[in-house]
């Protein structure tokens, strides 16, 4: 049985050790805002946060994570009102949808890293997430317009 | 006892050395060193422990090792009894850093070859070794960081287990920071004597002007691989791995692994970068707070060995490494055994 805290609650869990993350997450907690994309970490669909860090859950296997603390896109934000899913619905970012609660969970650790990303920084910290749909130019968008007002500019 | 290298059969009066390949007769050659209090006070506390009722168990050494009588020649070879003595020359701390690291810690006991009867070779002493599949660096100035071993950077680094400009434990030697130096018994001065002790083996404080220069030049590696490169381990470490060991110059973030200050893109042999590419860092290793995924499931030994040479040509100055794939190769099917 492994321990960690998810979204702020305890939870307790008997996958085996070497299941991924994402697996426990979404099967035997049935939590399913975090996707299955490619299984080896390379598209970034799978990104949840470890200790408030984008991770990809894919590839991390759940007995790496006891006693962690975890986030998924259900509980980046209580209301679902984190200044990035505000500003991923006023500028409509989504097409498909599938690729975009790992590109919030990697933004979320963008601008907590760089608060005023440059577009070499977004490009080089946004790269591992994958947009079949690409919607890139409304997420680098919707990253500066969210970057500005967590910055407490009220006006672009 | 202890100091004369005697060590009698009642297995509790002994020091467990936990280490699986190194042969118990050098702990007494760093024993041999502590002082006549010191001992005192271990006997003392060893003393305090319940008595317990438990059968020895066998002796795991290969023959002749388990012997007694051929360890006689060995201690004959390689063993010199004697107490720690004080350099007047050096400073109290590093005193006091030395006598912890070679009468107590036992720091060369990973971080100096051995010849092949075990011995540690003092000619030697302090220039890197492997150790349960990971290197253990030098510690003198052959150590190939780009940024030297500043005092304050080896303090940060054994009482946390990361340091920013050289990155996280791994391997052994978190068993060593989060354990045995984690210790509540361990104040941060003994810590910072002991890195005095090593921050002067590396004759850091030469190099001290040139470490802001360094760190912001090897920063400017840290984009590389996000343009359009058209090349597959480009290409790789970009979807693998960019998003998280991706620094905006000119120094690293704590949270984000500097690889192009990593000792291990720059250590002569690959063994660190690929034990840490397949395993991945738990949540319970390495630095606090950081995990890493495990890419063993997710890479080939191709792709990894194509990401290492990537690497190695890009981030460091290093001439290239040799025999990659082999190497990774070797060491997944090393791992797979030890499960």
């Amino acid at each position: 049985m492994t321990t960690f805290v998810l979204n702020g609650r305890t939870v307790s869990v008997h996958s085996p050790d070497e299941t991924p993350l994402l697996w426990v997450i979404r099967d035997e907690i049935g939590l399913t805002g975090t996707k299955f994309g490619c299984g080896i970490g390379m598209c970034g669909a799978c990104t949840v946060h470890v200790e408030g860090r984008a991770t990809r859950s894919c590839i991390t296997p759940l007995r790496a994570v006891a006693a962690a603390k975890i986030t998924t896109i259900e509980g980046l934000d209580p209301q679902g009102r984190h200044p990035l899913q505000t500003t991923w619905l006023e500028l409509q970012v989504p097409q498909c949808g599938y690729c975009q609660s790992g590109q919030i969970m990697q933004a979320a650790t963008l601008l907590k890293d760089y608060p005023n990303p440059s577009d070499r920084d977004i490009n080089a910290v946004m790269a591992g997430n994958v947009c079949r749909c690409m919607t890139y130019p409304r997420i680098r968008k919707a990253i500066k317009l969210a970057a500005s007002r967590m910055r407490g500019i009220t006006h672009d | 006892m202890v100091t004369r290298g005697l060590c009698p059969g009642d297995a509790r009066r002994c020091r467990a050395r936990r280490v699986a390949s190194v042969p118990r007769l050098s702990v007494l050659c760093v024993h041999t060193k502590l002082s006549d209090a010191d001992i005192e006070a271990l006997y003392a506390y060893f003393m305090t422990l319940p008595a317990v009722s438990a059968k020895v168990p066998a002796n795991t050494l290969p023959f002749p090792l388990r012997v007694r009588a051929f360890q006689e020649g060995w201690k004959i070879l390689f063993f010199r009894s004697g107490r720690y003595r004080t350099d007047p020359s050096k400073s109290n701390e590093w005193n006091r850093g030395a006598y912890l690291a070679e009468a107590l810690a036992d720091c060369s006991g990973c971080h100096t070859p051995r010849n092949s009867l075990g011995a540690e070779k003092t000619h030697d002493a302090y220039t890197g070794a492997e150790v349960d599949g990971w290197i253990a660096p030098a510690l003198t100035e052959a150590n190939p960081s780009p940024i030297p071993w500043t005092e304050e950077e080896l303090f940060t680094y054994l009482r946390t287990g990361t340091s920013p400009l050289h990155g996280a434990t791994a391997g052994t030697m978190t068993d060593v920071i989060c354990g045995s130096l984690a210790l509540p018994i361990v104040p941060d001065s003994d810590i910072r004597d002991i890195a005095v002790y090593f921050s002067g083996m590396d004759h850091a404080s030469a190099r001290i002007g040139a470490i802001e220069a360094n760190t912001r030049k090897a920063l400017e590696t840290s984009y590389l691989g996000s343009g359009e490169d058209g090349d597959p381990a480009a290409d790789t470490y970009v979807s693998a791995c960019i998003s998280c060991h991706y620094n905006s110059g000119p120094v690293p973030l704590p949270a984000r692994p500097e690889l192009s200050l990593n000792s291990a893109l720059t250590l002569p042999e690959p063994t660190n970068f690929i034990q840490v590419v397949l395993k991945g860092v738990g949540y319970t290793e390495g630095a606090p707070g950081l995990v890493m995924p495990e890419y063993g499931s997710s890479l080939s030994d191709g792709e990894i060995a194509r990401l290492a040479a990537y690497l190695r040509r890009t981030r460091t100055k290093s001439p290239p490494w040799t025999g990659l794939e082999h190497k990774v190769a070797t060491i997944r099917q090393a791992s797979a055994k030890s499960l």
